[in-house]
C-alpha cells in the first residue's frame, strides 16, 4: 500500500508521469474502436429489448385463489414462457394480477391454463387481457426533451465556469462515449431495458460529466498561466493535471464502483432479476467507461482543441517532439 | 485566519449541523402529533409497499368507441395529473381498447379520484337566461345535488338574483353570442321543463360549442341557457390555487383559481367581457363551465384585457388545487368513472428490498475498508460523515414523505446506494488536496486551510453539474424519471451539506490533533511518506526567481484588464514560483 501512496507523490510531483496527452492517439483509437462496436452490438443484435414498460403486455387476473403467492404465478408462467419474468402482485383479498410480455393467443392461452391449474381454480377464474405501456411515448418525449435542455444547460455552466466552451465540448465528447458504451454493452448482456435501466444511463449522464468537472477543475489551474510560460507548453501542463488527478480519479471509481457491484454480483444472485440488477449493470459500465474518458479522452481532446489556437500551436508542436 | 477562530467557526458549522438534524427530527416529532401521514418511517412506493388499483372506464354512450389515439391522450394527462400532487411514481396504463389503471400508493381520497377521472372540460359562456333550478310549472326547490358532479364549487354570492323572462321569440339570426335570438322556442321549452334534481345529463356528454348550452349549477340551485363557447380550457397556459387577495393586498381565506390564459385566450376574454360590460343583468353574466355545468357566474365588473382570471366558488385549499392541476394539463377528451377500486400488494416481495439492502451494507463496508486502506485514520472522518450524511437522508426522506408526497422506491433505494460514491468522492477530492499541500511541505494546519479553498472550488464545480442535471430532469419529466431526478438532486445537497458543515470542520479541528498534526504513520498524512521534502523531478519546470516575480508583475498588468482571471493568473503564478523555487 505504500507503494500506492508513493504512486500519488510521483504522480504529483511529476517523478514518474504518463504520457497520456503524447500517446493520446492510442487512447483515441481504443475510445472509437469500442464505441464503433457498441453501435454495432444493438444492430447485430437486432435492436435492444424493451420490457413491458415500455412496449405493453399481457395481463392475467386470477379471481378467489386460496394463496396468493407469488411464487406460484412465477412458476406456471415460466412453464409456458421460459424465461419470462412476471409482476406479480395481490388485488384486494383473494385475487392476483399477473402483468407478462406481449404473449400472442395461443401462449396466452396456455399461461391461463397453467395458472389456473397451479392455483386450483377453474380456467374460467383466470381473465387475460392486453395492457399498454406506463412508460409510453408521451414520458420518452418529455425526457428527451428535458435530456438536451439538460446538456445545454450544462454545457454552458461549464463554459461559464471554465471560460471556455472547449471544455464543454470535450466533455460532451466524452459522455457521448460513455453513454454509447453502457448501451452497448447492455445490449450485449441481452437484459431487457426496463425504467430502471434508463434510470441507470441518466445517473452516467450525471456521474460522466462529474467526473470529467473534477479532472478539467486541475487542468483549468494548471494551465492558468501557462501562456506566460517559456519553460512549459500547454500539453505538459494537461498531462500534469491528469496525472495529479489520477489517484483520485481511481479512488472515486473503486469507491463508487464497489457498492454498485456488491449490488450487482452478491445481490443479483440472491434477487435475480429485477430493477436492482439492471441499474447496477447500467451504472457498472458507465463508471468504468467514465473513469477512462475522464482519464485519457477528455483531457487530450481538450488539448487538441485548444491546440488550434496559435498561441498555443508551436509549443503543442514541440511537445509532441 | 488564526488557528482559535478556525477552531470557533468549525465548532460552531458542527453546531449548525446538529441544529438542522435536531430541528427536523423535531419537526417530524412535532408534526406526528397532529398529522397522522407525518413520521420517522419513510414512506414506500407502489413497488416496495404496494397501493390502490384504480380501473377507470370511458363515459361515452353505448356502441361508441374510445379511439386509441383519445386513450393515450388520456393516459398522458391522467400521469401528468397524478405526478404533479406529489413524486410517486405511480403507474398508469391503458388496459384492452377501452379501461385505463391507474395504480397509486396509498389509498386515494375523493379529491384524489375526482383529479384522476374527471375530464374536466372548461368553457366560458355567456348567460343568456337564467332562473331557479326547478322547473318553471313547478314551485318546489330542489333538496338534492345533482349527481356526477365533479367539483365542489357552487354559485357565487356575487351573482344576481335569478329572475324569471318571459318567453321569447327569436327575429332574426343571432349575430353575436350574448343574443337572445339565439333562444328559439324549442329552447325555452327544454328550458321551462328542465328539472336541476333530476340527472339530466348523460355522463360524458359531449356538448357541442357552437350551439346554446342549457344546464344547470354544480348544486342544482339556479338553471341556464347559455350562448355558444368562447373561451376554452385549451386556451390555459397555466393554472395555481391560491386565495384571494383583498382589495387592501391583505390575504383573505376564500381560495381560488387563478387562470393565466393564452394569446388566443386573452384575446377573445378580452372580448367577452368588453362585449358583456355595458349589458344589463343578467346577460352581463358569463357562466364558467365544468364538464358541462355552471360552477360560477359572475357579472362583468371591468373589461379584463390582462390574459388572466380567477374563478373562486366554494373551494377550499384542496379543491382547488384539484382544479388547477385538472385545468393546467388539459381536459381529458372523455369523461371516465371509476369501475373498481382495490388494493394492491407491492409487485416486489419484501426480500427484494432486504436483499438490496444487504448488498448496500455489503457494498458500504468495502468502502470503509477500502477508505481505511488508503485513508487509514482519515477513514473515521469518511465513516463519520457517511453516517452523517445517512441520518440526514434519512430524515430528509422523512420529511419529503410527510410534505411532499415523496415515495421511495426500490430504484430510489438504488440511487441512495450509488450516492454513497458521490459523497465520498467530495472527500477524497478534499483529501488529496490536503495531500497535496503537504508534499509541498506545509503544516496540516495550514494544509487543511488552503486545501480546503480549492477543493470546495472543485466540489462546487462539480455538484452544480449533478445538481442542474437533477434540477432539469425533475422539471421537465414525468414518472419514474421524475423520482429519480429527485433522489439526485435530495443528496447532491446532502453531500455539499455534510461536507461544508461536517467533514471540513472536523479535519480542521483533527488537523490541530496530535495524532494526525504530527503526521503520525497511521494518520493518512504521513509527513515522510508524502515526501514533504518538495521532491523536484522530471516533470517539474523550474523557474528563477526573477522570472517568477516578472510573471507576477506581467499579470498585474493584466489584472487593470481582467480583474479576476488576472487575479488568479497572479495567484497560480506566485504559487508556481513558490513550488519550483527552491532549488
Amino acid at each position: 500500500m505504500s507503494k500506492l501512496k508513493d504512486l500519488g507523490n510521483d504522480f504529483y510531483s511529476g517523478k514518474k508521469s504518463l504520457d497520456i496527452v503524447g500517446r493520446r492517439r492510442v487512447f483515441y483509437l481504443i475510445g472509437i474502436a469500442v464505441v464503433i462496436a457498441s453501435i454495432l452490438v444493438p444492430i447485430v443484435k437486432g435492436g435492444f429489448n424493451f420490457g413491458i414498460e415500455f412496449r405493453g403486455g399481457s395481463e392475467f387476473r386470477i379471481e378467489g385463489v386460496a394463496s396468493t403467492s407469488q411464487q406460484i404465478a412465477v412458476e406456471a408462467v415460466q412453464s409456458v414462457e421460459p424465461g419470462s419474468q412476471p409482476l406479480v402482485t395481490t388485488v384486494g383479498l383473494d385475487a392476483v394480477r399477473i402483468q407478462t410480455e406481449q404473449l400472442d393467443d395461443i401462449a396466452s392461452e396456455e399461461v391461463r391454463i397453467a395458472l389456473a391449474t397451479a392455483y386450483g381454480v377453474e380456467s374460467g377464474a383466470v381473465t387475460s387481457s392486453f395492457i399498454g405501456a406506463n412508460w409510453g411515448a408521451d414520458v420518452t418525449e418529455k425526457a428527451i426533451i428535458a435530456l438536451i435542455v439538460f446538456l445545454v444547460v450544462v454545457s454552458l455552466l461549464m463554459a461559464l465556469y471554465f471560460r471556455t466552451l472547449k471544455m464543454s465540448v470535450a466533455a460532451l465528447v466524452a459522455l457521448f462515449h460513455d453513454v454509447v458504451i453502457t448501451l452497448g454493452i447492455y445490449a450485449l448482456v441481452g437484459f431487457e431495458i426496463t425504467p430502471a435501466a434508463v434510470i441507470g444511463f441518466l445517473t452516467i449522464l450525471g456521474y460522466s460529466l462529474y467526473d470529467t468537472v473534477v479532472v478539467f477543475d486541475k487542468v483549468r489551474e494548471n494551465t492558468l498561466d501557462v501562456e506566460f510560460s517559456e519553460t512549459t507548453t500547454f500539453a505538459s501542463q494537461v498531462n500534469l493535471a491528469i496525472n495529479q488527478t489520477l489517484v483520485r480519479s481511481v479512488n472515486t471509481s473503486v469507491v463508487a464502483v464497489l457498492p454498485v457491484a456488491a449490488i450487482l454480483f452478491v445481490g443479483a444472485t440472491a434477487i435475480g432479476a429485477g430493477t436492482l440488477r439492471d441499474i447496477s449493470l447500467a451504472l457498472f459500465i458507465g463508471i468504468i467507461a467514465g473513469t477512462y474518458s475522464s482519464v485519457f479522452l477528455a483531457g487530450p481532446l481538450y488539448v487538441d482543441l485548444r491546440s488550434r489556437e496559435g498561441r498555443f500551436k508551436d509549443k503543442t508542436a514541440a511537445a509532441k517532439l | 485566519m488564526s488557528a482559535s477562530n478556525s477552531v470557533k467557526s468549525a465548532r460552531k458549522s458542527l453546531a449548525w449541523l446538529l441544529a438542522i438534524v435536531v430541528g427536523l427530527a423535531g419537526l417530524i416529532a412535532v408534526g406526528s402529533l397532529s398529522d397522522q401521514n407525518a413520521s420517522f418511517t419513510p414512506k414506500l412506493a407502489l413497488d416496495l409497499q404496494g397501493g390502490t388499483q384504480v380501473i377507470l372506464s370511458p363515459l361515452v354512450l353505448d356502441g361508441e368507441a374510445v379511439t386509441p389515439e383519445q386513450l393515450d391522450q388520456a393516459v398522458s394527462i391522467i400521469r401528468q395529473r397524478v405526478d404533479a400532487s406529489g413524486v410517486s411514481e405511480s403507474q398508469v396504463i391503458t388496459q384492452g381498447d377501452r379501461n385505463i389503471i391507474v395504480s397509486i400508493p396509498g389509498v386515494p381520497d375523493e379529491n384524489t379520484l375526482a383529479l384522476i377521472k374527471a375530464s374536466a372540460k372548461l368553457e366560458f359562456r355567456a348567460v343568456l337566461v337564467t332562473s331557479t333550478g326547478a322547473p318553471s310549472s313547478s314551485v318546489d326547490q330542489p333538496e338534492t345535488a345533482v349527481e356526477g358532479e365533479t367539483t365542489d364549487g357552487e354559485a357565487t354570492a356575487e351573482e344576481t338574483a335569478p329572475e324569471e323572462v318571459a318567453p321569447n321569440v327569436p327575429t332574426a339570426t343571432p349575430t353575436d353570442p350574448s343574443d337572445l335570438n339565439w333562444v328559439s322556442l324549442d329552447l325555452q321549452k327544454q328550458f321551462d321543463a328542465l328539472d336541476c334534481a333530476s340527472s339530466f345529463r348523460e355522463p360524458g356528454q359531449v356538448d357541442d360549442p357552437t350551439i346554446p348550452l342549457i344546464t344547470c349549477d354544480v348544486t342544482g340551485t339556479q338553471k341556464f341557457i347559455l350562448g355558444p363557447v368562447e373561451v376554452e380550457g385549451a386556451n390555459i397556459s397555466d393554472a395555481s390555487n391560491g386565495t384571494v387577495q383583498s382589495s387592501t393586498g391583505a390575504s383573505t381565506n376564500t381560495w381560488a383559481v387563478n387562470l393565466d390564459f393564452n394569446e388566443t385566450g386573452s384575446q377573445a376574454f378580452a372580448d367577452v367581457t368588453q362585449r358583456l360590460f355595458p349589458l344589463s343583468a343578467p346577460r352581463n353574466q358569463f357562466a364558467i363551465t365544468l364538464d358541462g355545468y355552471v360552477i360560477t357566474a359572475p357579472a362583468t365588473q371591468a373589461v379584463i384585457t390582462g390574459g388572466s382570471a380567477q374563478i373562486t366558488g366554494n373551494f377550499d385549499r384542496d379543491s382547488s388545487k384539484v382544479l388547477a392541476d385538472q385545468l393546467k394539463y388539459g381536459s381529458l377528451p372523455i369523461g371516465f368513472e371509476v369501475e373498481s377500486q382495490e388494493n394492491i400488494s407491492a409487485s416486489l416481495g419484501s426480500e427484494q428490498l432486504t436483499n438490496g439492502l444487504i448488498a448496500g451494507l455489503i457494498g458500504l463496508v468495502l468502502v470503509v475498508i477500502y477508505s481505511a486502506f488508503q485513508y487509514r485514520g482519515l477513514a473515521i472522518v469518511t465513516i463519520g460523515s457517511l453516517i452523517v450524511a445517512a441520518i440526514l437522508v434519512y430524515l430528509f426522506i422523512a420529511v419529503l414523505s410527510w410534505r411532499q408526497g415523496y415515495r421511495l422506491s426500490l430504484a430510489g433505494v438504488a440511487g441512495l446506494i450509488v450516492a454513497i460514491g458521490i459523497t465520498v468522492d467530495s472527500f477524497i477530492v478534499y483529501f488529496e488536496r490536503v495531500r497535496d499541500e503537504i508534499r509541498e511541505g506545509r503544516t496540516l494546519e495550514v494544509a487543511v486551510e488552503n486545501a480546503w479553498t480549492r477543493a470546495i472550488r472543485t466540489i462546487l464545480a462539480s455538484d452544480g453539474v449533478s445538481f442542474t442535471a437533477a434540477l432539469t430532469l425533475f422539471l421537465l419529466t414525468v414518472g419514474n424519471v421524475r423520482g429519480f431526478a429527485f433522489t439526485l438532486g435530495l443528496t447532491t445537497i446532502i453531500d455539499l451539506i455534510v461536507v461544508l458543515m461536517f467533514t471540513h470542520p472536523l479535519l480542521r479541528l483533527l488537523a490541530r490533533t496530535r495524532f494526525f498534526s504530527s503526521g503520525h504513520p497511521w494518520s493518512g498524512f504521513d509527513s515522510k511518506a508524502l515526501e514533504a521534502s518538495g521532491y523536484v523531478g522530471r516533470g517539474k519546470f523550474r523557474v528563477s526567481d526573477s522570472l517568477a516575480s516578472g510573471k507576477v508583475e506581467k499579470a498585474s498588468k493584466e489584472a487593470e484588464k481582467r480583474q479576476s482571471i488576472a487575479e488568479r493568473k497572479a495567484e497560480a503564478a506566485i504559487a508556481a514560483a513558490k513550488k519550483t523555487g527552491e532549488k
